[in-house]
Formats: C-alpha cells, sequence, structure tokens
C-alpha cells in the first residue's frame, strides 16, 4: 500500500492501469478465486430464488435436526432452515462487506485529500486520526453498536468508523507526496481550481491503492461482522448473517458442529478468495512491486 | 535526536486527551442506564432515581467529564458502578493474563513466522513460497473463535491432551500455565503468524533485489549468512512496525480468544463493562489500552534509528 | 531399600541388577525422586483434607450488596454469608432460623428472641440491635418489606436478644414476607454495615452465615471463594430448604464464571469444576454419555416465563386487543422452541405457576391448548385495531428469552398485528422498559422476561400483580379492583380463605390481561458424583453438601 506517486494525469489512465497488462495473465489461485468469489456471490445474490424455506420460519417440532430432504444442511435451535439461512446470511454479509468499504473509502478518501491539501485542516485532522487509531478497534466496534442498537446500519458504521484512519492516512501520503510533483504545481501556477485539482490530478493517484485497501477492508468488515456478532454486539437474527449464525450455533458446537462449519466454510473461503484477489490487484497496480518481480 | 524523541512525546498528549473526549461522550451518549443494571429486575423508578443520584449519573455532563478528568489528573481511574471496586484494582487484577497471554503470543508468532517469512522469500516462487503465502492469507481469513473451537475439539476433547479452558498464573505453576496459555496463544497467533510471516517476505524480497546482496553473493558469501546477517537485519524495521501495528488486532483478538478459553484477562473485563454500562471501566480500560498502543509505536518509532541506521533524524 | 525406593517411585524404570554402578546411580536418583514425590505427596495430601467444591453459577457475582439489587446471584452470595431471621421450608412455612417468635393475642406485637450462640465472622455477637438495623435497611428496599413498614408503629431491639415489631393493624402476611426466600431476603447484618443508606451498595461484608467472604480472592465477574465458619453453630433440626440447620460440610466454595455452557461443561467433564448450576437442555446429550455426572433438576418449581404489554399506549391500552394478542399465543410453541425437550418444560396456565400452594389456571384456556389464531383474528377485529404497530423489544444476548419475542412475534403477524420487533442487549432493555414515552419515540409496547416461580406465587409480592399506574411495575396498568382484591388478600386469615381470594385475582387478572403467563421450565444442574446430599431448592445453596474424595 505504498504506491509510489506516478506522474498521471486523468482518469483514462487509470483505468488503463486497470485493464490486463498485456503478456501477464492471472496465476492459478487468483483465477480459481475469482470463480469461487463470483460463485459465491451470484448464489448470495439469487437466495430468494431458490431457497425452499423462509429464513425466519421457526418450527418449535423440528429444531436441531440433521440434514434431510427437506432441510438440506439441518435445522437450527428455532427449527429454521439452515441452507435458507445461510444463503440469506451470505447476501447481508456481503452487503456489510461492501458497504463498510464503500462508505470508509468514499469517506477516508474525502478527509484523506482534504488533510493532505489543506495544511491547516491537516494537523487537527491527523490527531484525530491518531486518536481513532489507538482506541482497538474491536472495543471501539462493540461501543458503537451498544450506542446505536444492534441494526444493519449500526454494525456496518461500528467497522466503518475504525477503518477510515487507515484510509485517511493511506491517501494523505500519496496526496502529499504528488502535491510537491512539477506538474501539479504547475497546474496551482495555472491558476487551476482546487476541486479541478484534486479531481483531475490527486485523486487517480489514490485510486489504484484504494482499490486494494477497499478489498481489504471488504474482507475484514465480513470478519468482524462474524466477530461482533460471537461478542453478542452483532446484527439481530431476525437479518441471517454468517456471523450471526455461526454465534447461535457456537451454544451447540458439540452436538451440531455444522452450525459453525456451514457459515464459517462460505465465510472463510469468500473472504479467502477476496484476499488473494486483493493481493493481486496490489501486485497488479503496484507499479515498484512490478518492476522488482519483473 | 534528543529533540525528536521529544516532539515525538509530545505530540502524544493530544492524541490521548481526544481519545479521553471521545470515550467518554460516546458511552454517555450510549443508552442503558448503570443503576438499571444495579438494582435488578423489580426495581420501581423511584428507586432507579435515587441510585442514580447517589452514582453521580444525575449530575450534567460536563460536571461528569471534569470530575473524571481531575481524578485521572490524580492518577485515579475512579470506582466501578456496579461492583463498587477500584477500577484501577479491578484492571491490576485482570491485567496479568492478558499480559502473559500477549507476550508468549508474540515469541510464539515470531518464532514461527520469520523463518516462515524467509524460507518463503528464500524459495521464491516454489511450493514452499505457495504454501506459506496460503497459509498466510488462510489465518486472515477463518475467524479467531472458529479457530479457538477446532482447537478445543481437536487437541482437549478428541485428543485430550490439553485442558479445555482456564488459566493459571505462571507465578503459580509454569508447566500449568503453558499448558493452559498453548491453545488460546495458538488461536490468537495464527493471524499475527500470517501477517509477520507476510512482512518477513514481502521485505525480505525487497532487499534480495539491492545491489549489495547481489554483491554479496557474487563475492561468494554462504546463502545461509547473505539471508540472515544482510537481508534479514534490514528487513527488521517493517517487521517491527507490524508487530506494532499489530497490538491493535492482538487487542480485539484478546477479546474474543478470553471468552472462548475462559481466561479471566482485561478483554473479558471490557465486554463485561461495556454490556452492563460500567462507565469508570469502559473508560479505563480503554485509555489504558490506547496509551499502551501510542507508546508501543512510540518505542518503535525510536528504535528505527537503532535497527536501520540509514534512518536520521 | 530398592523396592521401598521403587515403591515410592511409582511408574520409574526399574534399575537394571547387571552393573552395580549404574543400579546404584539408579538408587540415588530414585531415592532423590522418591524424597520430591513424598513431598509432593504430602502436598497434595494436605489439599485433600482441604475439600473445595468449585462451582459455576448462572451468571458472575459483581454486585455485593443483596439488599440493594434483586439480582438472583447477589441473593445466593447472600445466603452464602449472612444468615436470616425465619426462613420457610419447602412447603412454604416460616420456621425459625436466627431466632424464634411469639405473637400477641391481637396480632400487632412480634416478639423475636435470637438463639444462642450466634456470631459475626469477626467473633461478635450478634444483637438485636443488629437485626433491627438490618429490617430498617432491608424494608426501604423491598416492596414486601415496605408494605409491613406502611403498617408498623415501632421496631426496636428491647435488649440483646428481643427484637419487637409493633403494628399499627394486624399484618397477616408478616412472616411470609420477612421469611420469603427471594428476591430479596432480610439478611442480618451488623448494625454499623445495616447503617449504609440503602441506595448506596456496602462495602464491608462481614455476616453470621455459615460461611465467610474471602474478600483478598475476590475477582468481581470472574471468581468469588467462600471458606467455611467455623464459629457458626447450625440448629438442630435437619436442614429443609433454607430452614433447619446449617451444617456445613466442606472447606472451601468457590465460583468461577464461564462465559459460554459448553466450556463448561467440558471443564464438568475433565474434572475442572464441580457443579454447574445451569445446563442449556439442549446440550444435555453430551453429559448424560458421562458416568461421572449426574444431571438432575434441583430446583422442582423452575422459572416461568412471561410477556408484558404497556397499558399506557395503543394498542395495548384496548383490553380487547390484549386478549386478541394472548389469545393469538401457545405456550407449546414457546416452550417446545425455547427447551424443546418437554421433560424440562410445563404448560401452565397459573399466574402463581404449578406446584405451588396457590396454583389456578381460570382463564388460561387458549393458550394452555396451542393458541386461538382465528379467535384472535375475530377479537381483533372487533376491537378496532388500526395497524399501530407493536413495538416489541428482542433481547440479544439472553439465551433463556431468546424465544419468546421471535416465537410471539410469529403468532401475533399470523393474527393479523403489524409487529416491529427491535432487537437490542439486555441491558438497553431493562433501561428502555422503564421510560413511559411513546413506543415511537424511544417507548416500547411489549417485552419477555423470566421469574423464579417463588417469586410470583403469590399477589402480595408478584411484581405484575400491581395496579397502582406509575407506581406498579412496568407496564404501569392503574387496575382498581385488582388493588382491592390485593387488599383482601392481605386481610385474609386463613389459607382457605387466600386461595378464594387468589382464584378470584387470577380469574381478574387475566380476564385484563395484566401479563401473560408463557409457561414453567425447569433448569436442570449438573454436579459431579463426588457431591451429594445437596439441598434440593430453588436457591443453591452449598451447606448439607458433602464432596468425596
Amino acid at each position: 500500500m505504498t504506491a509510489a506517486p506516478q506522474p498521471v494525469s486523468g482518469m483514462q489512465t487509470v483505468l488503463g492501469m486497470l485493464s490486463m497488462p498485456k503478456g501477464l495473465r492471472l496465476g492459478v489461485g487468483p483465477t480459481i478465486a475469482a470463480i469461487v468469489l463470483a460463485i459465491i456471490v451470484i448464489a448470495s445474490i439469487a437466495a430468494p430464488l431458490y431457497i425452499p424455506h423462509d429464513p425466519l420460519a421457526i418450527d418449535a417440532l423440528h429444531r436441531l435436526k440433521g440434514s434431510s430432504e427437506a432441510y438440506l444442511l439441518g435445522t437450527d435451535a428455532y427449527g429454521r432452515d439452515v441452507f435458507s439461512r445461510v444463503m440469506m446470511g451470505g447476501r447481508v454479509s456481503l452487503f456489510i462487506g461492501v458497504g463498510a468499504a464503500m462508505v470508509s473509502v468514499a469517506l477516508g478518501l474525502f478527509i484523506g485529500l482534504v488533510s493532505g491539501f489543506f495544511r491547516a485542516a491537516d494537523a487537527l485532522v491527523m490527531r484525530i486520526m491518531d486518536s481513532l487509531m489507538a482506541i482497538p478497534s474491536i472495543l471501539l466496534a462493540i461501543a458503537l453498536v451498544a450506542l446505536n442498537g444492534p441494526s444493519l446500519w449500526s454494525v456496518i458504521s461500528a467497522i466503518t468508523i475504525p477503518e477510515i484512519p487507515r484510509v485517511v492516512r493511506l491517501v494523505r501520503s500519496v496526496v502529499l507526496s504528488v502535491r510537491e510533483e512539477p506538474y501539479v504545481e504547475a497546474a496551482i501556477a495555472l491558476g487551476s481550481s482546487m476541486p479541478k485539482i484534486l479531481w483531475q490530478h490527486l485523486m487517480p493517484n489514490t485510486l489504484a491503492p484504494l482499490i486494494v485497501q477497499g478489498t481489504y477492508i471488504c474482507a475484514s468488515a465480513i470478519l468482524v461482522e462474524a466477530i461482533l456478532s460471537f461478542l453478542g454486539a452483532g446484527v439481530s437474527t431476525e437479518i441471517p448473517t454468517w456471523g450471526n449464525i455461526m454465534a447461535e450455533g457456537r451454544l451447540y458446537f458439540q452436538i451440531k458442529p455444522m452450525l459453525i462449519f456451514w457459515p464459517g466454510l462460505m465465510l472463510s473461503l469468500c473472504i479467502l478468495s477476496i484476499n488473494l484477489l486483493g493481493d493481486t490487484a496490489r501486485d497488479l497496480l503496484d507499479p515498484r512491486l512490478k518492476k522488482r518481480e519483473a | 535526536m534528543i529533540g525528536y524523541i521529544f516532539r515525538r512525546i509530545l505530540a502524544v498528549v493530544p492524541v490521548m486527551l481526544i481519545v479521553a473526549v471521545f470515550v467518554f461522550l460516546l458511552l454517555r451518549l450510549t443508552p442503558g442506564d448503570p443503576a438499571a443494571i444495579l438494582a435488578g429486575d423489580a426495581a420501581t423508578p423511584a428507586q432507579l432515581e435515587r441510585i442514580r443520584t447517589s452514582l453521580g449519573l444525575n449530575e450534567p455532563i460536563y460536571v461528569q467529564f471534569t470530575t473524571w478528568v481531575d481524578q485521572l489528573m490524580h492518577g485515579n481511574l475512579g470506582i466501578s458502578l456496579i461492583s463498587n471496586t477500584p477500577v484501577a484494582q479491578m484492571i491490576g487484577q485482570r491485567i496479568w493474563p492478558t499480559i502473559n497471554i500477549a507476550i508468549l503470543t508474540i515469541i510464539l508468532s515470531v518464532a514461527i513466522a520469520v523463518p516462515m517469512g524467509v524460507v518463503a522469500a528464500w524459495r521464491h516462487r516454489t511450493w514452499v513460497d505457495y504454501a506459506v503465502m496460503s497459509f498466510s492469507v488462510l489465518g486472515f481469513s477463518v475467524p479467531v473463535f472458529v479457530i479457538g473451537y477446532v482447537l478445543i475439539k481437536f487437541f482437549s476433547i478428541d485428543l485430550r491432551w490439553l485442558p479445555v479452558q482456564g488459566y493459571t498464573p505462571p507465578s503459580q505453576d509454569f508447566g500449568k500455565f503453558l499448558s493452559r496459555a498453548i491453545l488460546p496463544c495458538l488461536t490468537l497467533a495464527t493471524i499475527y503468524v500470517a501477517l509477520i510471516a507476510r512482512m518477513t517476505r514481502a521485505s525480505l524480497l525487497e532487499v534480495l533485489g539491492e545491489d549489495y546482496i547481489r554483491t554479496a553473493r557474487a563475492k561468494g558469501v554462504k546463502e545461509r549468512v547473505v539471508l540472515f546477517r544482510h537481508a534479514l537485519s534490514n528487513a527488521a524495521v517493517p517487521i517491527l512496525t507490524i508487530i506494532g501495528t499489530g497490538f491493535a488486532l492482538l487487542i480485539g483478538g484478546v477479546v474474543v480468544t478470553e471468552s472462548v478459553f475462559n481466561i479471566p484477562g482485561v478483554g473479558r473485563l471490557t465486554v463485561d463493562a461495556i454490556l452492563a454500562r460500567d462507565y469508570p471501566v469502559i473508560q479505563g480500560i480503554i485509555l489504558l489500552m490506547s496509551g499502551t498502543y501510542v507508546f508501543i509505536n512510540l518505542l518503535i518509532d525510536l528504535s528505527y534509528s537503532f535497527f536501520d541506521p540509514r534512518i536520521r533524524y | 531399600m530398592l523396592s521401598e525406593t521403587d515403591r515410592i517411585q511409582g511408574d520409574a524404570p526399574r534399575a537394571s541388577s547387571r552393573h552395580w554402578n549404574r543400579t546404584a546411580r539408579h538408587v540415588a536418583a530414585g531415592l532423590m525422586a522418591g524424597v520430591m514425590l513424598a513431598g509432593a505427596s504430602m502436598g497434595t495430601a494436605a489439599q485433600a483434607a482441604e475439600k473445595t467444591i468449585t462451582a459455576v453459577m448462572h451468571s458472575g457475582l459483581r454486585v455485593l450488596d443483596p439488599i440493594i439489587t434483586t439480582a438472583h446471584i447477589v441473593r445466593d452470595h447472600g445466603y452464602m454469608i449472612y444468615d436470616v431471621l425465619v426462613a420457610q421450608d419447602h412447603t412454604f412455612t416460616p420456621k425459625p432460623q436466627m431466632a424464634d417468635w411469639t405473637i400477641s393475642d391481637d396480632k400487632t406485637v412480634y416478639t423475636f428472641t435470637l438463639r444462642d450462640g450466634l456470631k459475626f465472622h469477626d467473633g461478635s455477637p450478634v444483637t438485636a440491635a443488629d437485626a433491627v438495623a438490618s429490617l430498617k435497611r432491608w424494608g426501604q428496599r423491598d416492596s414486601g418489606g415496605q408494605l409491613i413498614f406502611d403498617v408498623t408503629d415501632s421496631l426496636a431491639a428491647r435488649d440483646d436478644k428481643t427484637i419487637v415489631w409493633t403494628l399499627k393493624e394486624p399484618y397477616p402476611p408478616l412472616l411470609d414476607t420477612i421469611s420469603k426466600q427471594s428476591a430479596v431476603p432480610p439478611f442480618i447484618m451488623p448494625a454499623s454495615v445495616a447503617a449504609t443508606p440503602p441506595d448506596q451498595a456496602i462495602t464491608n461484608h462481614i455476616g453470621s452465615g455459615p460461611f465467610k467472604f474471602v474478600e483478598s480472592e475476590y475477582q468481581p465477574g470472574v471468581s468469588v471463594t467462600y471458606e467455611k465458619f467455623d464459629g457458626y453453630v447450625p440448629r438442630d433440626e435437619p436442614a429443609d430448604w433454607m430452614a433447619g440447620g446449617k451444617v456445613v460440610n466442606v472447606d472451601k466454595v468457590t465460583w468461577v464464571t464461564m462465559p459460554d455452557a459448553q466450556t463448561t461443561i467440558n471443564a464438568l467433564l475433565s474434572g475442572e469444576v464441580d457443579y454447574m448450576e445451569q445446563v442449556p437442555v439442549d446440550l444435555l446429550p453430551i453429559l448424560q454419555s458421562s458416568e461421572d455426572v449426574t444431571v438432575e433438576v434441583r430446583d422442582p418449581l423452575g422459572f416461568q416465563s412471561i410477556g408484558r404489554m404497556n397499558f399506557l399506549y395503543p394498542p395495548f391500552d384496548n383490553v380487547k386487543v390484549r386478549k386478541a394478542a394472548m389469545m393469538a399465543l401457545s405456550q407449546q410453541d414457546v416452550m417446545g422452541t425455547l427447551v424443546g425437550n418437554p421433560d424440562y418444560y410445563k404448560i401452565c396456565g397459573s399466574m402463581f405457576g404449578c406446584g405451588t400452594p396457590l396454583e389456578d389456571e381460570t382463564g388460561a384456556d387458549t393458550l394452555i391448548n396451542g393458541g386461538d389464531i382465528d379467535g384472535a383474528k375475530k377479537l381483533l377485529a372487533e376491537s378496532g385495531y388500526d395497524g399501530t404497530p407493536v413495538v416489541l423489544m428482542q433481547p440479544t444476548d439472553v439465551p433463556t428469552i431468546s424465544a419468546q419475542p421471535i416465537v410471539a412475534a410469529q403468532a401475533l403477524r399470523n393474527a393479523g398485528f403489524t409487529v416491529d420487533m427491535q432487537p437490542m442487549d439486555w441491558q438497553t432493555l431493562v433501561t428502555r422498559r422503564a421510560s413511559q414515552a411513546k413506543p415511537s419515540e424511544g417507548g416500547w409496547n411489549l417485552f419477555f422476561t423470566n421469574w423464579a416461580v417463588p417469586e410470583i406465587n403469590s399477589p402480595l409480592i408478584s411484581p405484575m400483580l400491581n395496579g397502582r399506574g406509575n407506581d406498579a411495575w412496568f407496564g404501569w396498568p392503574t387496575d382498581e379492583k385488582l388493588e382491592e382484591l390485593r387488599k383482601e388478600f392481605i386481610a385474609a386469615q386463613t389459607s382457605e380463605e387466600r386461595k378464594a381470594v387468589a382464584h378470584k385475582i387470577q380469574a381478574h387478572a387475566m380476564d385484563v390481561v395484566n401479563y401473560i403467563p408463557l409457561g414453567q421450565f425447569l433448569s436442570p444442574q449438573a454436579r459431579s458424583n463426588k457431591l451429594t446430599d445437596m439441598i434440593q431448592s430453588p436457591v443453591p445453596v452449598f451447606w448439607q453438601i458433602k464432596k468425596a474424595d
């Protein structure tokens, strides 16, 4: 995440960087990761079309049953269908991951650009960011969920807020080095408006590392949601997520380990794929690494 | 150099101040009433009101804040609203298990991860490298509590090699301490090992590409010496950094691991305190944790110049 | 010599006799090992002589003042280190514990006489003045106690042994109230401790009970240790629930907290702990295969699960809507989902619990017979319900109240209610249920909780059966008829009269849907087979219990 600044002037170049460089094939690992992730994402989004049961329908007579024709992965402690819950849970978990990544990247980008460009704001903003980073993120997140109640948005914001300082630091470091570049100084001297400079010259340079950072945040958000659920500060079980399905299954780990195993497997596969793709993207986008590997 | 150290230490003050204000406000805005928790199920509204007053919760927020800061200035973290015990004493009782587990975890992680990273870099783009990298990605991808339960199931329940839970202070019985701490430490170490192994590999790869390494190799210096004397010592700085920044991760992991393995540490104290809205305890712990984080990173910053002679201030 | 060493050495490899030198080395090593082992075994012998019970209770102990809170774990702590004047046996009959009593003919003067040999843990004798101060502090906190003090003329110590309690008018349930085992029994503390204002927690933990609190080993929420109090003189009668002689047969009792039932079960199976107060019914199969552990129901009454509505706001300010909601619910569904195994729950329509003297199921027909969704729909249509969402508070972190909101939400939706289920942690819930704001503005319409049956087995102590509006329990019903019936109950002289009034209260309370009883469930405990003779009462106590080596 230490992308060295390149003299780039415009969105086109960034798009060019994103497209596959010639002669460079995706390795076996990333290819498998991409396929696995695609399957999980499609299966999750399409879940309402094929799941056999209402994921919320309880049935006192069929609690904690093993897998059968009616219940592919068995039922949980409320007699709800685990298969339906896991597939619907994927939707929510992915939503939390993508949501947290997008919100923290957007907010971090904004704060970082401002902080990097306006010296006046910089000192204060960075002290606040340092403070936020100093508070252990899990503790901060639990406190935030306690503050807002265990709703979906409150969990997303609890995961997002501790991530923001990292994005801000990243953006700011890029901005600080780029703004000394001759072409940016030239643009300032030529009297380009500040938003234009930010948009045309600074944004593109930060985009590549941000995409990489965003994938990591996405993976970590899905994981943190599971941990929050485990600690009793997650989303309500009215909204199934991989995390809270596992958290509920925890009590029955010894008699029905599958309650943790299936959502755990889905979650791990998903995060594994995202992380692998993130690594690949970083290798592709980080010119310094690329140069060395070549 | 001394000027730099001084500036660096001075910069800590506003950070800690903001943490204090932030945590205080966050907690007071949180719904939840310690008096209701203290009084139990059958309390009437009038009783609750009296308890709130006696706890000082009916004072205006700025009065509560100045009282707290005043106490802090006198080195007093306050008294738990729920158990009526001094916060410092509560943390004192609970900090040692956490510290011992954390230290053992870091030792374990470094002992496992650095050789892994070195081997991966040395055998770059071979199956060894891919195995190490896969493991490190896996370490990031499985929730801590799942790892904990799998280890318990395998080593404690099926094989019956290790106790299921609990904690014995090392001063009381070191063998027992180890047998009980090993699973929690392994659980915690997975993510740390992943992190450090990746960092070791990456920085070694970077260093190995440098000219002086090529020169050394060309001069016929043994590969082992190249790796350990030249490369690893130069890669120490980023590895050190990651240990520092990983501290926050470690804290997060400790909270979960302490619940899984029933270790009476600070992590569980915090979760309990948050769920019970025991304000002074939460404030005390978060302040302490943040302070530790800032302090460790300060130490690491300062030690850069020691490990990497090229960095001068 | 050699054989002697070997015997002590146990499993150590035997010396070969072929080479003297080697054998000699072995003898020397064996001797050393023997000495070390002997030292170690002496250590274990000393430990074996000291009998410690390690118990995992239902929750961690964080508050040490049993008067300031109604939490059960603090009450249990109270029974360890304090004693009570009068205590109930398993028939709920008051029996002398620290004191015997006489009642004047006009039933207004109660004279208690302390028995001989009562001592506090610091060695000082228990005096009548201590008892008076403790009763007065308790009387300011406990709602039953407040009722007695409302009619009290004077309460004073006549001499070191005699307490005289003079009433303005007869109050028949006085002995029942001061002998109740839950939620806040009047524990006797030294007068200096009882002088603490009732809204502040006490800081000195000296009692006259059978166990001493070991302050140095107390870690709030983690562990607490009690030592046998050698100066305690038990009564001669055999122990019977909270009454009778409290004979302690172990040296120490340690309560440790574990965050997770499975961890506790594993620790019990491996012998790391001896006792687990509450085992989730679903996990019983893990324990039942073990030969070292016994699973049993200690408390034959268990808990009553309840739902309570807010009487101040629509839709539940309308009695027809409340009735429709009750009709929609089925105890079978609630208990089946919450507990699962029918051995551990009971369908019970009585507000006073089943298996109690006042048991009465009047008015609970639909509740105990699977609910009546069609009837509920019809009644809801008649009531003029306009679709106002029912704000239902769902605690996310308490397993024993996790199923009720989910089952109820489904049933209410089936009956035509609009349900807004709001998840929150239990501490937020207890704070929010005290709010009288509109449901749409931070208030609520419906929540669920559980009571131990001895806490609801009489209209006198049941927190819900109080119709005093703002002074009533959360939900705040204003119900003059209920208040009149309660007065009638207090005035009742015989148990037949009381039962007759209780029947009227049950019928009335069900008719206005004061609250919804959702069934009674038992909470099995598990103990190592080393433990025997535990008292089978709703409060887990550690006198009489024995531990084998």
